[in-house]
Parts: structure tokens; C-alpha cells; sequence
């Protein structure tokens, strides 16, 4: 077996070095992607640009500005002087939120009456707005409850501590840094994508200039013919699903909790799994082109969107839920992210596991049915 | 490899290597192969001859294994190529129309990978390297990229790949399409060296002028095979009526003319000439000067020649009997 296997890897080794352009889309390709990536999707809100226009003008309203000013997620930007130029503000995207502080405001609360202030979001990206709205509303909440408790103080009639005070902690990620939820889902969409195109296009090459007829009359088994081909992919795969996890540590501070061991044999299987689909799709595609249409079509899209990479599954109408059921990247995230954010064990995600093998079993299964029914 | 010495000790002599009987190919309604049966002996240059789409390249692919057939059996270096596909792999050698070389490696990578995937060990491939380098005229340029190479040295070093591992029989499906003229004579040579050398050559062509340098020809038109024998014997047995050559200005023009006399039985051109086949040599040549001096053609010469096999096919296809049914 492994005689005839080895003047076929041999024989991949020596194209692959001599194709400067596979090796680069292998290779480096992957890396600046998450360097990309890692910078653009960021769905942190912070610096949100705001615009006041206070028409009060006491100390009381300042004194709520100023509780913006000291957030880190606020930046004063427009300190305006009529209401008319918070519409242009907003029309021009010049900021996010603008607060509106009515004249008699301070009136208002010196009465004990409640005082309204206006705030407007500008709501076009719903998840930021939400994000924003609730910044908002913890400012504005514990600035009135500053203002009870100072009242209280001063009648004395009593000394009043808040009944309830949360103090939120957040595990595995504590700076709510995007990267470090970003890297492991950037690996696995980058090793699905360069996998499953380079083995696709690699078997389909063959049948395109006829290569493969030439060993399918020698007494080279299709099935060596494919693994001989496909194991140089996979441990250059290999190489940069670790070139990105080097660049996650130096850019974005990632480290691995967990063990390697672990994580070189989850990252082994979901290889496997895109291998499978690139030897599939290369039994039914004639030409390079198809192929590569294909093996786009069914990783780039599938694996950003509905493998739980940016959009939580859980949130997903049900019938879009059971298509993430075949995607394997789906349960490939919820091990990396166990392995390299939490430091989980194979307890946390072995169902991901089993789940992946039962997909890696049905492809090979599916794209052998095909060869023998077609000779390649 | 066990098999690579067998090849050279245990060769009965002029046996049937290839034995094909009712061989039929269907692709949906369409029958590439229509209920063919030969045989090939060993040591055998086997010309397979026919149009383009008239059934060899099906033929070949299932001689080979690449394909299988619908019905009828063919039996290949003593293995059935139905049931034994993989015994029959390792005896014969394949070499498609498109040179199946990897165009990124070079001449020496090419080799080595042939030789491997056939099993043959390192040492076997540096022999077999030597020879093939030297059989192409390829010495000096092994370390060249295959892309390259001119045509004709990619079509050498395919065929020298394909007969790597020594095989009983090697297979060219069109060997020498696109090759320019010199290097096709040149190839027809090599061939004959390995046929010399008791291997047995299976070819495919649509060229006409090499089927002269075959022992035996086939005839397949349509999927059925319409004739068979050696070159001599075809043009004996199915040029019975004597052939003339006519060599004369406005050839199109003549020939529309000479097809509606009743005393031509076939007519065609050839390059610039006519060849028209007709009863009688004296009697046809007085008449074509006739007709061509009424019509004021200038007449270079008209002489009766041998036939080629081309006047051979051109008069089997026109058969209608042999090409009324599909």
C-alpha cells in the first residue's frame, strides 16, 4: 500500500513547491486573513461619538454630562447650541447618540419631579444600538440613584446603602476583546476554505489534463491515488492552522488553555472532514472552475454564517438550526473555543466530536460511492 | 517487483494477448461500440483505424480497463478486463492522445513518479531512466520543465513512460495527433524498435498514411468493424477495379463532372489530385480527356496507380451496405 502511496505524495510535494501560488494561498493567505480579520471584525463599542445639546445649562445638567464624559465608551464630540443640528449629526452618521437636555431639567428635579431627557440612537446597526441603549440607560440609572441617595443623606433621616449591588465578572475573555472570540473561529473558517478548494482543485487538475487516466491504468488504486494527494494538503493545512495560532499569540495575545495534544487531534478531524468534501466535490465537477465555484459556494458563506463563528446558533429560526447541523465547523468552534479559551477537557464538547466523525464517515463514504460508480 | 522479471522469462511466442469477442459499448441510445470481435497477436504493430468518433478511443479504453463494456467479453494478456482489471493493469502500458505528463515536472521527475507508481524499485528506475533518456533523445534536458518541451519530445517520453515497467502490450490512443510530420515518421520508428523487441503494439489512428506501418489493420467505421487484414490484403481485396490519379487545374470543378458519368464508380481528391475508381483503364482515361478538352480544363496528366489505403476506406465507407446502419 504504502509503496505505491509514496511516488504520488512525493510526486504532490514537488508540484505544490514548484506552484508558488498554492503554496502562498496555503500558507500566508491564512495568516493575513486573520490579521485582517482579527482588526476589522470588531465588535467592541466603544468611543461611541455623541452630540449634547443642553438647553438648561445648570450644574445639574452638567452634572450628567459629565457622567458621560467619564466613560470610556462615550466621546463628547458636538456640544451643540440648537436642536437642529442634532438631525444633521445623525443624518451624516457624524455621531451615534445624541442627548437632548430639556430647560427645565433642573427645575425638575429640584422640584422632585422626574426630569426627561432625550436620547436619540441612531439604530441602523440594531446590534450597536442596543449595545449603546444600555450604556445609556446604566448611566442615567445610577446617576438617579446618586441623586436619591444624596437627597436621603442631606433630609437625614437615614443612612441608606443600595439594597442590591451587582458586581459582573466575565470569565475566559475578561477584557471583552473580539480577537480572542474571533481567532478560533478564524481557524477553523480558513482551514475549512483552503482545505476543501486546494483538494478539489488538486484531484480535478488531474481529470482536467488527463493525468488520471494515465494512473488509473496502472495498478494504482483510486484510493491510494487520493490519499497520496490529499495528505501533503493536510500537513501543509496543518502548518497554517498553527502559523495562525502563532500569530493569534503575538497580535492578539491568544494563548491556549488547554491541551495541544487535544487540540491537534480536534484540528486532525475537522481537517479530515474538509478533505472529505473537497474529494467529494471533485467527483462531480469536470473542470477546475466548477470546482472551485463549488467549494466556495459550500465554505465561505456556510462557515462565516452558519457555523455559530459570528451569529449565535441559538438565535437562529429552527429550520436554519437543523442546516448547521452539517456544517462542520459548527462543532468544530465549540471545541476550539472550549480547548483555547477555556481550557475545557474532551468532557465539554466529546457530542462535537462524535458529530464530526459521523460527518467525516458519511463524505468519504459518499465520494467513494462516487468514484466507483464513475472510475473518477 | 515480482512481475517486472516475469515480463522478460515467460513469454509464450505468437500467442493471442488480446482476444476481444462481441464487444459492445452503449452510452444512453448511442452505441460507441457495436458487437466487435478480433484478436491481436503477441510481438503484433495492430493498427485500429477509423474517423474521428467512429468507436477506437471507446475500444481502447476498455482494453485497458478505463472503461467498462456493456456486454460481450475482451481477455487481455491472458486476464479477463471485466473481472481481472487489476492483473491486466500491470501488463500493458497506455498512452492517451493528450501525452498525460505533468506539464510542472521535469523530464527525470516524470520518470520517477511513472516508475513508482508501477512498483519498480529505485534502482530499476535509474536503469529503465537511462534507457528512456536515451531511446527519446532526451539526454541532457531531464532536469528541463516538461511544459518545455516541443510536441514531439513530450509524445516520445509519454510513450516512454507508458512502456516504464516493460509491459506485454503497450496501447496509443492517437498517438501522433498534432505532431508535425518529421517527428511522426520518427515516432513510427521508435515503435517499431519496441515491436522488434517482441512488445505488442495496439494503435490508434486516423491517419491513414501510418497505418501502412502496421502488420494488421482494422477497419472500425460506425462502431462496426468493416474490414480487416494486413495493408497489402486490404488493398487486394477491396480495390478490385483499377484507380486513376488525375492531376488538372479546377480539380472541384472536374470531379462534379466526372461524378455523373455512369463508367466512374467512386471519385474523391486528394490534395490537389483526383483519384476515381473505374472499370476499365484504357477506356476511362480516352474518356477524361474527352470531357476535359470540351470544357477547355487544362489536363496535367491522368496515370492508374496503386492504391493507398485511403482509396481503400474511402471505397468500404461509400459501401452503402456497410453504412446504412448506425
Amino acid at each position: 500500500m504504502f509503496k505505491k502511496l509514496k511516488p504520488v505524495i512525493k510526486k504532490e510535494f514537488r508540484q505544490i513547491s514548484r506552484d508558488r501560488r498554492i503554496l502562498a494561498v496555503l500558507l500566508f493567505v491564512p495568516t493575513f486573513l486573520l490579521i485582517m480579520f482579527g482588526y476589522a471584525l470588531n465588535f467592541d463599542v466603544k468611543h461611541i461619538s455623541l452630540a449634547i445639546y443642553d438647553e438648561d445649562r445648570t450644574s445639574d445638567s452638567r452634572n450628567l454630562i459629565e457622567q458621560f464624559i467619564h466613560s470610556e465608551y462615550f466621546e463628547l464630540n458636538y456640544y451643540l447650541n440648537n436642536q437642529k443640528e442634532v438631525d444633521k449629526l445623525l443624518d451624516n452618521e457624524k455621531v451615534k447618540l445624541a442627548i437632548i437636555i430639556p430647560n427645565n431639567f433642573s427645575k425638575k428635579l429640584q422640584r422632585g419631579e422626574s426630569a426627561e431627557i432625550q436620547i436619540i440612537i441612531d439604530g441602523a446597526n440594531a446590534n450597536t444600538a442596543s449595545i449603546i441603549s444600555g450604556y445609556v440607560n446604566s448611566i442615567v440609572q445610577n446617576y438617579s440613584l446618586k441623586i436619591i441617595s444624596e437627597i436621603f443623606q442631606h433630609s437625614k433621616i437615614l443612612h441608606l446603602n443600595l439594597p442590591l449591588e451587582p458586581r459582573p465578572r466575565l470569565w475566559y475573555n475578561p477584557e471583552l476583546v473580539s480577537a480572542k472570540f474571533l481567532v478560533p473561529g478564524l481557524i477553523a473558517f480558513i482551514l475549512m476554505i483552503t482545505t476543501v478548494i486546494s483538494t478539489s482543485l488538486s484531484i480535478v487538475r488531474e481529470k482536467e489534463r488527463g493525468t488520471i487516466e494515465q494512473i488509473i491504468v496502472s495498478p494504482v488504486q483510486p484510493i491510494q491515488l487520493i490519499i497520496g494527494k490529499t495528505l501533503p494538503y493536510m500537513l501543509l493545512a496543518l502548518v497554517s492552522a498553527y502559523l495562525i495560532l502563532m500569530v493569534g499569540y503575538l497580535l492578539f495575545d491568544i494563548e491556549v488553555k488547554g491541551s495541544q495534544f487535544l487540540l491537534f487531534l480536534v484540528t486532525l478531524i475537522y481537517l479530515l472532514a474538509g478533505l472529505g468534501m473537497g474529494i467529494f466535490i471533485s467527483t462531480v465537477s469536470d473542470s477546475q472552475q466548477v470546482a472551485f465555484q463549488i467549494s466556495a459556494l459550500l465554505t465561505i458563506l456556510p462557515t462565516f454564517i452558519l457555523s455559530g463563528f459570528v451569529f449565535p446558533i441559538r438565535n437562529m429560526p429552527l429550520f436554519i438550526q437543523m442546516v448547521t447541523y452539517i456544517i462542520p465547523a459548527r462543532y468544530f468552534l465549540v471545541a476550539i473555543r472550549g480547548i483555547i479559551l477555556k481550557g475545557s477537557g474532551l468532557g465539554a464538547f466529546w457530542k462535537e466530536i462524535v458529530f464530526l466523525v459521523i460527518f467525516n464517515i458519511l463524505i468519504f463514504g459518499l465520494s467513494w460511492l462516487r468514484m466507483r460508480k464513475i472510475k473518477i | 517487483m515480482s512481475h517486472y522479471k516475469k515480463f522478460l522469462s515467460d513469454k509464450p511466442m505468437s500467442e493471442n494477448v488480446i482476444i476481444v469477442n462481441n464487444l459492445s459499448k452503449k452510452f444512453g441510445s448511442f452505441t460507441a461500440v457495436d458487437n466487435i470481435s478480433f484478436s491481436v497477436a503477441e510481438g503484433e504493430i495492430f493498427g485500429f483505424l477509423g474517423a474521428n468518433g467512429a468507436g477506437k478511443s471507446t475500444t481502447i479504453r476498455i482494453l485497458c480497463g478505463l472503461l467498462s463494456p456493456s456486454s460481450g467479453s475482451a481477455v487481455v494478456a491472458g486476464y479477463d478486463v471485466n473481472h481481472q482489471a487489476e492483473l491486466v493493469k500491470t501488463r500493458i502500458g497506455y498512452m492517451s492522445q493528450k501525452f498525460s505528463l505533468y506539464e510542472d515536472l521535469t523530464v527525470k521527475e516524470n520518470i520517477i513518479f511513472y516508475g513508482g507508481i508501477y512498483g519498480l524499485s529505485n534502482a530499476q528506475i535509474e536503469e529503465r531512466m537511462g534507457w528512456i533518456v536515451e531511446m527519446t533523445g532526451l539526454s541532457g534536458s531531464e532536469n528541463r520543465l516538461t511544459r518545455e518541451l516541443a510536441v514531439g519530445w513530450k509524445q516520445r517520453l509519454a510513450l516512454g513512460c507508458a512502456v516504464i515497467h516493460q509491459p506485454r502490450i503497450v496501447f496509443l490512443d492517437e498517438p501522433t495527433s498534432g505532431v508535425d510530420p518529421v517527428f511522426r515518421k520518427n515516432f513510427w520508428e521508435l515503435i517499431n524498435q519496441f515491436s522488434e523487441q517482441g512488445t505488442t503494439i495496439f494503435v490508434t489512428t486516423h491517419y491513414l498514411d501510418e497505418a501502412e506501418y502496421c502488420n494488421r489493420l482494422m477497419l472500425i467505421h460506425r462502431g462496426r468493424i468493416i474490414a480487416g487484414g494486413s495493408p497489402g490484403e486490404l488493398k487486394e481485396i477491396y480495390i478490385t477495379n483499377p484507380i486513376l490519379e488525375i492531376e488538372c487545374d479546377s480539380a472541384l470543378e472536374v470531379l462534379e463532372i466526372l461524378q455523373k458519368e455512369e463508367w466512374v464508380i467512386e471519385s474523391s481528391i486528394f490534395g490537389t489530385y483526383l483519384h476515381i475508381m473505374v472499370r476499365d483503364e484504357l477506356e476511362a482515361k480516352h474518356k477524361i480527356k474527352k470531357i476535359l478538352s470540351e470544357k477547355s480544363i487544362n489536363l496535367k496528366r491522368v496515370d492508374k496507380i496503386t492504391p493507398g489505403l485511403e482509396d481503400v476506406f474511402i471505397s468500404l465507407i461509400e459501401k452503402p451496405e456497410q453504412s446504412d446502419r448506425l
